[in-house]
């Protein structure tokens, strides 16, 4: 038997002694502010909804992996389904059944993550995936939406729920901005507090487990399109600010696009995929019949990240004045 | 080959549906409930089987050259007859499965056997095989539509299943849950076909 010596592997080739592990335990600590900031909110139900996705996903993860006959404990280990799981979690309303938070759990990691092969080869964000499924399927259940510091039972629309059903006058009037920054709003149990999710968002840029281009453009983005209806019709659409703090676009933008595994990986394509998400974001926003579009605008961009790699692919070394001489 | 296998390989198999993935159109639209699945696969078996025959027992006069014209002209016969039989006896279930009946016309399993089976085989063997392709065609459609029907509705064959005690899974009824079902059908497909390959 000869011994493969030749390496074949698909793109990025970049080597680091980071890890899996390191990575996902560095996302992890960045969600912690938005952890503690949705358990303040929405009470203990949050931190049992986050618990129980968690350990759901490890079990599902685990059950996977042995059926794919792969080795199970190291994978356990490495932490992605823990962040799976807090991911799904801080997708859902903290109210939402128990039962409910499993088949998402199991969404995620079997239809999200193994049907295709397993961790780095999912095209589609997992947390997202379960996010999408159980509003499709609950739409009842997936839009109750628990008051912050509120009794059990007790819900009320979201921000941008207010802005759809209400129109612009009243959410501006109704919701101040200090509430859409600390997350004192009613909303998905992770995505609420603005100020949380970017203190968590500053910790993944220093410690370089993400970089600005997607998050940035992102944000940027809803800030510039929001602006020109804003200006165009302001008595009928609400500023850019009152967009960037409100929904999904904090919690998306620094979390959930950032995903290395469904983002591109040049910096063009991360470029070009931040401003699709957002643009995307601001059209189901404005003019769908969902109250929020971060979820799905992330999970067209994901489906064309093959696409955007493909055609912003950067130059090969030597191949640039090849082309040119031949244009010339 | 002998007879019962003609009949036989439509079930499992060269399931039309499962193994040879055709006729994804009927499958993946109408099969919502368990009663548009059986609906929709005997009216494409009773078409399948007309046709069959029909062609069959043509095969020495149809021109080679303008065979898929007479092909369609045979199918479409059928389908007619089909729609206005459901039209007229089974009025509900026809107008669930609305535009899905005329569209048996282009069903390529239809003519896909009309080309593959019945323009080159005996009557007999063309009636055995229609028949086998449209059992097979039907049961994995009542397969795919059982899953989603329990799933999507907490009912099968409009027998409630759950008491009221579960919220369905709404995705399954919709197109998504489609192809999600009919992907999981075929895994498992898949697996079963390894196993018995590997004892075999």
């Amino acid at each position: 038997m000869s011994e493969n010596r030749m390496i074949l592997q698909s793109s990025p080739h970049a080597r680091d002694r980071e890890s899996v592990r390191k990575v996902m335990y560095t996302v992890t600590l960045a969600l912690l502010p938005a952890v503690i900031a949705g358990t303040v909110f929405f009470g203990l139900r949050a931190l049992l909804v986050m618990a129980l996705s968690v350990v759901a996903c490890l079990i599902f993860e685990g059950i996977a992996m042995k059926v794919s006959g792969k080795p199970v404990k190291e994978t356990l280990l490495d932490g992605s389904a823990v962040i799976t799981g807090l991911l799904v979690a801080m997708n859902l309303p903290s109210g939402l059944p128990l039962w409910m938070v499993v088949v998402g759990a199991l969404v995620a990691i079997v239809l999200g993550k193994h049907v295709y092969g397993g961790l780095g080869n999912n095209p589609f964000n997992p947390a997202l995936v379960a996010r999408v499924f159980l509003l499709i399927s609950f739409p009842t259940a997936m839009t109750a939406w628990p008051v912050p510091y509120g009794t059990d039972g007790v819900t009320a629309a979201t921000p941008l729920g207010v802005l759809q059903m209400e129109g612009a006058a009243v959410a501006l009037q109704s919701i101040p901005y200090y509430n859409l920054l600390i997350g004192n709003v009613g909303g998905c149990l992770g995505e609420t507090s603005a100020i949380a999710l970017l203190l968590g968002g500053i910790i993944l840029l220093v410690r370089k487990v993400i970089s600005w281009e997607i998050p940035v453009t992102f944000i940027a983005t809803v800030l510039v399109f929001t602006t020109i209806t804003w200006l165009v019709a302001p008595d009928k659409h609400i500023n850019p600010l009152w967009h960037v703090l409100s929904g999904g676009v904090m919690l998306g933008a620094w979390f959930m696009a950032t995903d290395m595994v469904t983002s591109p990986v040049s910096r063009k394509g991360m470029l070009l995929f931040g401003v699709g998400c957002g643009f995307f974001t601001c059209i189901i926003r404005l003019w769908a019949g969902y109250p929020e579009g971060v979820s799905f605008a992330i999970l067209i961009m994901n489906g064309l990240v093959p696409l955007i790699d493909r055609y912003l692919a950067p130059t090969r070394f030597g191949a640039r004045q090849a082309t040119q001489g031949a244009k010339a | 080959m002998s007879n019962i296998s003609e009949l036989t390989k439509g079930l499992w198999k060269e399931n039309p549906v499962l193994r040879l993935l055709l006729g994804m159109c009927p499958a993946l639209a109408v099969t919502t409930a368990v009663e548009y699945a059986v609906g929709m696969g005997l009216s494409a078996t009773f078409v399948l089987l007309s046709s069959n025959v029909v062609v069959a027992s043509l095969r020495n006069i149809i021109p080679a050259k303008t065979r898929l014209p007479c092909f369609i002209v045979i199918i479409a016969t059928f389908v007619t007859i089909v729609d206005l039989v459901l039209n007229g006896f089974a009025h509900d279930i026809h107008k669930s499965l609305g535009i899905f009946i005329p569209l048996i016309v282009v069903n390529c399993v239809i003519l896909g056997r009309a080309e593959a089976f019945a323009s080159k085989r005996p009557v007999f063997d063309s009636f055995l095989d229609g028949l086998g392709m449209g059992l097979g065609f039907t049961l994995a459609l009542v397969a795919l539509a059982s899953v989603r029907e329990i799933l999507g509705n907490g009912t099968w064959l409009g027998m409630s299943l759950t008491g009221g005690e579960f919220t369905p899974v709404l995705l399954f009824v919709l197109p998504p849950g489609a192809f999600i079902s009919l992907g999981f059908l075929l895994a498992g497909m898949n697996v079963i076909e390894k196993r018995r390959q590997a004892n075999g």
